[in-house]
């Protein structure tokens, strides 16, 4: 190692192009640091894998054995029979014989038990006179999942059920009523409802912390000061910054929806290429926030915290929680500007409902305006100095 | 415009406060085109921020000025085109390999042909065989010629090196200060800051700042010659109770250990000989007369000046 062994051969530098060019050199710059770091590689493929089998888990599985109460106010054959109906299903077990009402609400409100049969005064009469008596379930609905599969199938069961007992013989139609009341979630989530609604959670998260860190990682690595005193643009930087993480988001959205459509047999009715255009703007709209968070913050803790601050209103406020018509005024204010609100209508529209673009204008508008009101203020905030 | 041809920088008055604490005060420097400017002064004393406020990263509260004719407060960005900062602290990517590194700074700066300017700069720096190796792997030497080399990649006419030897061995720090001879022999101008006295023996020209004050400046010669500092280097036995008993001595102005040796400097000559005649002819001891060593001089400043600012 000596000094100059070869005159520096003069390199010719070209203006033309030079916006593309930086971003381009930015990004594979990107590119390169994501391949390396194996851990956050691991984590594109292994978040949202994860996150849909443990939510899936919960979707496919039919309920099994949920601890059940009955509110016994005759003891009929007919009522007994109809419980032991119940319970061969293996759905229910019956811990508590009440004969109560207020003990059967107690039951249900404790959490002790999911499920309350309720079988009213003079109900083999009733049955026997053809008046179709009312045969009362109520359900606690805080686990959506687990409260609808078991309501949806109730009526099938105590049918097919009763239709072997010697009592009613075969009859043509139900001869009692079932008359379920889910309880503390009227509006129950179908899972249909949640693989599309994970979609949008699980980009969420993982858009905003592959960004949020980004430009705080370079402030804390000391290569701002380097990157600063080159001549790239602010907009540069942001675009190299957020395109390769475009392509991860994709990766992962067609991971979610493919393992739901396979795995969990939930359908896509829609245009397959209108959900993967409107996701690309979802996804872009989560980096550019997430890009923006990065450029308030000072370290990569504030990063963190100021993304949550974000992701908790996200899956509370968008009506992937709570149905979005049944929140206050305010609520819905707050929510129709997050991502995931607009996203998660687009998802559900097109998948469960075959809708198409002129039924999903305003939606996609709104994630257009959210992105480039994300990226302007990125823009104008991103430090040139380092005063 | 003859005048902005032949000077590289040419700053007046920069002043810089962080938190309402001075940390450059009235700055002024001029470096003149393919010179070597050395830039000395102790931990803190405002050194790297000068060097940010020269290439845009800073914003100064006052002052103005060009760099290479562009203004330093309007046109940051032209500026940034023509000038390589090496920075203090290693700020290459440690995750990419040396090749991926050097890419990366030839697109940005728009070379036409970013892999062969990074292909080339790798056989010159001599690191040919370790391309593919991450930055963050190489040693401290490699890693300040790889840095080196990346902000010279865009051929700039200005390079501003912030202690760019720091922590290298000193064969590594020859090769590295012949190599900035023969950029600078190729027109190139540069600022580089250091610690070193050997090193600042090498610059065309040096300044010494300490806390914020530029306290002196021109050619190593003019520099020692300017403090009118009279040295004498004392060899012998007992220096360190020859150092108790001359320090705070009326003319004795710095007694400092160099070596074997001591030096005792002082800029009234008259009254520094009268306050080690006593010890002139002491037996064991030999005085002779010397020309203070740059070492001397900045020593010298550095107490000066903690006196008078802080
Ligand atoms: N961004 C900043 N915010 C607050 N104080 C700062 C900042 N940058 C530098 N300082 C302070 O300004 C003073 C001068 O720092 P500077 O880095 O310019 O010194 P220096 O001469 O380069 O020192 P060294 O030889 O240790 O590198 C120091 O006291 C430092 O703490
Ligand atoms: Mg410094």
């Amino acid at each position: 190692m000596s000094t100059i062994d070869h005159p520096a051969p003069a390199h010719e530098i070209r203006e033309r192009f030079g916006f593309w060019k930086r971003s381009y050199a930015m990004l594979v710059k990107e590119f390169i640091q994501l391949r390396r770091d194996r851990v956050s590689f691991a984590m594109i493929v292994m978040l949202p894998v994860m996150q849909l089998l443990l939510f899936g888990y919960a979707i496919n599985t039919t309920p099994h054995n949920l601890p059940s109460a009955v509110l016994l106010q005759e003891d009929s054959d007919l009522a007994r029979s109809v419980l032991k109906a119940l319970e061969n299903t293996a759905y229910y077990r019956f811990i508590y014989e009440v004969h109560d009402v207020d003990e059967f609400d107690n039951l249900l409100k404790s959490g002790k038990v999911l499920f309350g049969v309720e079988i009213p005064r003079g109900f083999e009469r009733a049955v026997r006179r053809g008046d179709k008596p009312a045969l009362l379930v109520a359900a606690d609905a805080t686990d959506p999942v687990a409260a609808s599969a078991a309501l949806g199938s109730l009526g099938m069961i105590v049918q097919t059920a009763l239709a072997h007992d010697l009592y009613i013989g075969n009859p043509p139609e139900m001869p009692f009523e079932i008359r379920a009341h889910a309880r503390y979630n009227p509006a129950a989530n179908s899972s249909l409802n949640i693989v599309p609604g994970l979609v949008g959670t699980i980009l969420t998260m993982t858009m905003l912390i592959f960004t949020a860190l980004s430009v705080t990682r370079e402030v804390e690595r000391g290569t701002m000061e380097s990157l600063l005193s080159m001549p790239i643009k602010p907009v540069e930087v942001m675009f190299g910054k957020i395109i390769p993480y475009v392509l991860v988001g994709f990766v992962q959205a067609f991971l979610i929806i493919g393992i739901g459509v396979f795995l969990f047999g939930v359908p896509v009715l829609g245009n397959l290429f209108l959900l993967a255009l409107l996701s690309t703007l979802f996804i872009t709209t989560n980096l550019s926030i997430g890009y923006t968070i990065s450029t308030l913050v000072q370290n990569q803790l504030q990063a963190m915290q100021m993304s949550m601050m974000f992701f908790l209103p996200s899956i509370l406020l968008s009506g992937f929680m709570f149905p979005f018509a049944g929140m206050p005024n305010w609520a819905q204010y707050v929510g129709e500007c997050l991502p995931l609100t607009h996203y998660l209508r687009i998802v559900r529209a097109i998948m469960l409902k075959g809708a198409s673009m002129p039924n999903l204008r305003f939606d996609a508008a709104a994630l257009v305006i959210l992105m480039l009101v994300a990226m302007t203020i990125a823009v104008t905030r991103f430090r040139r100095t380092l005063d | 415009m003859n005048a902005s041809n032949d000077i590289a920088i040419d700053v007046k008055g920069l002043t810089k406060s962080f938190g309402g604490r001075e940390v450059v005060h009235d700055l002024s420097m001029q470096v003149k085109r393919g010179s070597i400017y050395g830039f000395l002064g102790p931990n803190g004393s405002g050194k790297t921020t000068t060097i940010r406020i020269l290439c845009g990263l800073l914003t100064p509260d006052s002052g103005e000025g060009t760099c290479l004719g562009y203004d330093i407060l309007r046109d940051a960005e032209k500026i940034k085109r023509q000038v390589g900062y090496m920075t203090q602290r290693f700020s290459l990517y440690q995750d990419l390999s040396v090749r991926e590194n050097l890419e990366f700074v030839a697109r940005i700066y728009g070379l036409a042909d970013a892999r062969g300017a990074a292909r080339d700069m790798i056989k010159r720096l001599g690191l040919s065989g370790r391309e593919e190796q991450l930055a963050g792997e190489l040693s401290g030497g490699w890693k300040q010629r790889l840095a080196l080399g990346a902000c010279t990649l865009p051929s700039p006419k200005l390079l501003l090196l912030d202690e760019p030897t720091a922590g290298v061995d000193p064969k590594a720090r020859r090769d590295f200060w012949n190599e900035i001879h023969a950029l600078a022999a190729d027109g190139l101008t540069v600022l580089v800051s250091t610690h070193y006295m050997d090193e600042a023996e090498r610059c065309h020209e040096i300044a010494y700042i300490a806390y914020g004050h530029l306290l002196t400046h021109g050619t190593v010669e003019e520099v020692i010659a300017g403090s009118a500092l009279t040295t004498y280097t004392v060899t012998g036995e007992d220096l360190n109770g020859l150092t108790a008993a001359l320090t705070g001595k009326p003319g004795v102005d710095m007694v400092a250990p160099f070596g074997t040796s001591l030096h005792v400097s002082g800029r009234d000559v008259a009254a520094l000989e009268a306050s080690i005649a006593p010890w002139r002819d002491k037996s064991g001891l030999h005085w002779h007369k010397s020309a203070p060593s740059l070492e001397d001089v900045f020593i010298e400043l550095m107490g000066r000046s903690k006196d008078n600012f802080q």
